[in-house]
């Protein structure tokens, strides 16, 4: 193992449900009961109308990407190449930053608006990240 | 809401910039402050207020031996300066106290008693941003520009020629960092740090600090500088998140800040003079003279291109060769302040002719806040 320790999240009890679903291979989002907005990052409440009352449900997984950069600076825990920083847009609206991976890490291959369905990658005992890939078919 | 007049009495920026490895991060703010009080013929002992952000207002009162009746604290990145002025102007007009002093100061390049870098890893940006890859803002700022771009059509060309005639600016100031010209072709050849962010499309990283002292315009003219007055200010925040900005193609906290300050000052844009937009990065100045009203929506580029924003230009644009040429300390909302008031003075190295009117537009975090100062020399 390298000496540089990988910056991983840790679940605050608002989050941990979020991160349980991405170790079970689902990426979990919240919409809210009274005005139907589906949000993100994870949080009991509404961020749109303050309701306190939130349903926690299993996204498609689906994605398209929305803007990115190809990352040129030392980040021991990605290896030496350049790799993708990217920001894609959920089937269900809200936006995450991710990694667009299994594809290269290019500006001819990131096009943008392209489909992507989420990937979970363990990262850890407790940790996988979800990051996205170039959807099939 | 139009509040009574304020002014700068005091403006002045660290006796050294660039690279100063004998002086920590206090002793920066020390030294911009002690140069201000110098500028307004002040004493510790006639600041009754203190801001500033990165450090804490009561580590700099102490240090400096002042004792206020009002302190600021605010800080929300680099335009914090912004909004201390808004704050401290609020603040005399409230009879909270008479004289401000706001510094600001990084050993951005040296490190020398500054803080580490580093995110919590169960903040928001720990949990959702940092474990994909983000390290510092080349890789945060950056990533809504590819969107941009493709929604409005710039080029790489066009971003490179942002940094290729703040250059031209540069070149007329004796103390910017980086004064020699540059093409489209070297900006774009540049080391890539970010696609498509290459080196000359980022803002140095450098040491430095600036002061301003501010007190009601009635006091102002019993000062030995020439009063700047401030017309109107505005101030807002969306997210700490890049991922979470609303639109990658437009910043709310701009829009917002911007309005508020233009329609307190009652002006229209074809009255502004001299316009300062905090340029951390190539694309800053395109979404600045978008979201304040400038140009239209799509039209920054081309506005700049036609050379608009250069030396002879109708809108003098970042005049001290700005974050990308002249000097980033980190926070560099102070600088952009710094160069307003000069203009205002009338005394800046690339003195643009006549001017009576500018503004100054600050970024703070990665479009996380905002903040506006219109500025002008003629009493309102």
């Amino acid at each position: 193992m390298a000496e540089y320790p990988r910056p991983l999240p840790v679940p605050t009890p608002e989050t941990q449900a979020f991160w349980d679903g991405c170790l079970a291979g689902e990426l979990l989002l919240q919409k809210c009961d009274a005005c139907a907005r589906t949000y993100f990052p994870p949080r009991d409440f509404c961020p749109a109308c303050s309701g306190r009352k939130v349903t926690t449900f299993k996204a498609s997984g689906k994605a398209t990407l929305y803007s990115y950069v190809i990352n040129h600076r030392p980040r021991p825990d990605f290896g030496t190449e350049p790799h993708s920083i990217a920001v894609v847009t959920l089937a269900e609206g809200p936006r995450m930053m991710t990694n667009i991976i299994d594809c290269p890490q290019t500006p001819e291959a990131l096009q943008l608006d392209m489909t992507l369905e989420v990937s979970f990658e363990k990262a850890s005992e407790t940790i996988a990240l979800p990051k996205f890939r170039p959807a099939k078919g | 809401m139009k509040q009574k007049s304020v002014a700068v009495v005091g403006a002045a920026e660290t006796t050294q910039m660039g690279k100063i490895p004998n002086q920590s991060v206090i002793g920066l703010h020390a030294d911009a402050a002690l140069n201000a009080m110098r500028d307004a013929g002040l004493t510790a002992k006639d600041i009754d207020g203190v801001a500033t952000a990165g450090e804490s207002p009561v580590e700099l009162a102490h240090y400096l031996g002042i004792t206020p009746t009002w302190a600021d604290g605010t800080s929300v990145g680099g335009c914090s300066f912004m909004l201390h002025v808004r704050h401290a102007a609020a603040a005399i007009n409230a009879g909270l106290c008479n004289t401000v002093l706001i510094t600001h100061a990084e050993s951005g390049k040296s490190r020398v008693g500054a803080r580490k870098f580093g995110r919590d890893p169960a903040s928001q940006m720990g949990q959702f941003e940092v474990p994909f890859g983000v390290t510092s803002p080349p890789t945060m700022f950056t990533i809504p520009v590819l969107r941009y771009m493709k929604e409005v059509g710039v080029t790489l060309e066009d971003l490179a020629t942002v940094a290729v005639i703040q250059r031209e600016w540069a070149a007329k100031n004796p103390r910017a960092s980086y004064r020699d010209p540059i093409t489209v072709d070297d900006v774009l050849n540049s080391s890539m740090i970010a696609w498509p962010f290459t080196k000359l499309m980022c803002c140095l990283v450098t040491d430095g600090g600036g002061a301003l002292i501010l007190t009601s315009a009635e006091r102002a003219k019993d000062f030995p500088q020439k009063p700047v007055y401030i017309l109107g200010t505005g101030e807002s925040v969306e997210t700490p998140l890049i991922s979470q900005m609303a639109d990658f193609t437009t910043s709310k906290a701009f829009r917002v800040s911007g309005k508020k300050a233009f329609d307190e000052a009652g002006i229209k844009h074809a009255d502004v003079d001299h316009l300062m937009i905090y340029d951390a990065f190539a694309h800053l100045p395109l979404y600045g003279l978008e979201d304040l009203g400038f140009v239209k929506r799509g039209e920054a580029a081309a506005f700049i291109r036609e050379r608009n924003t250069a030396i002879g230009g109708k809108l003098p644009l970042n005049t001290n060769g700005g974050g990308l040429s002249y000097m980033h300390s980190g926070m560099y909302g102070m600088y952009a302040l710094q160069e307003s008031v000069r203009q205002m003075r009338g005394i800046a190295p690339a003195q643009v002719p006549g001017a009576k009117i500018s503004v100054a537009h600050g970024v703070g975090g990665m479009f996380a806040a905002s903040g506006t100062i219109i500025f002008s020399n003629e009493a309102p």
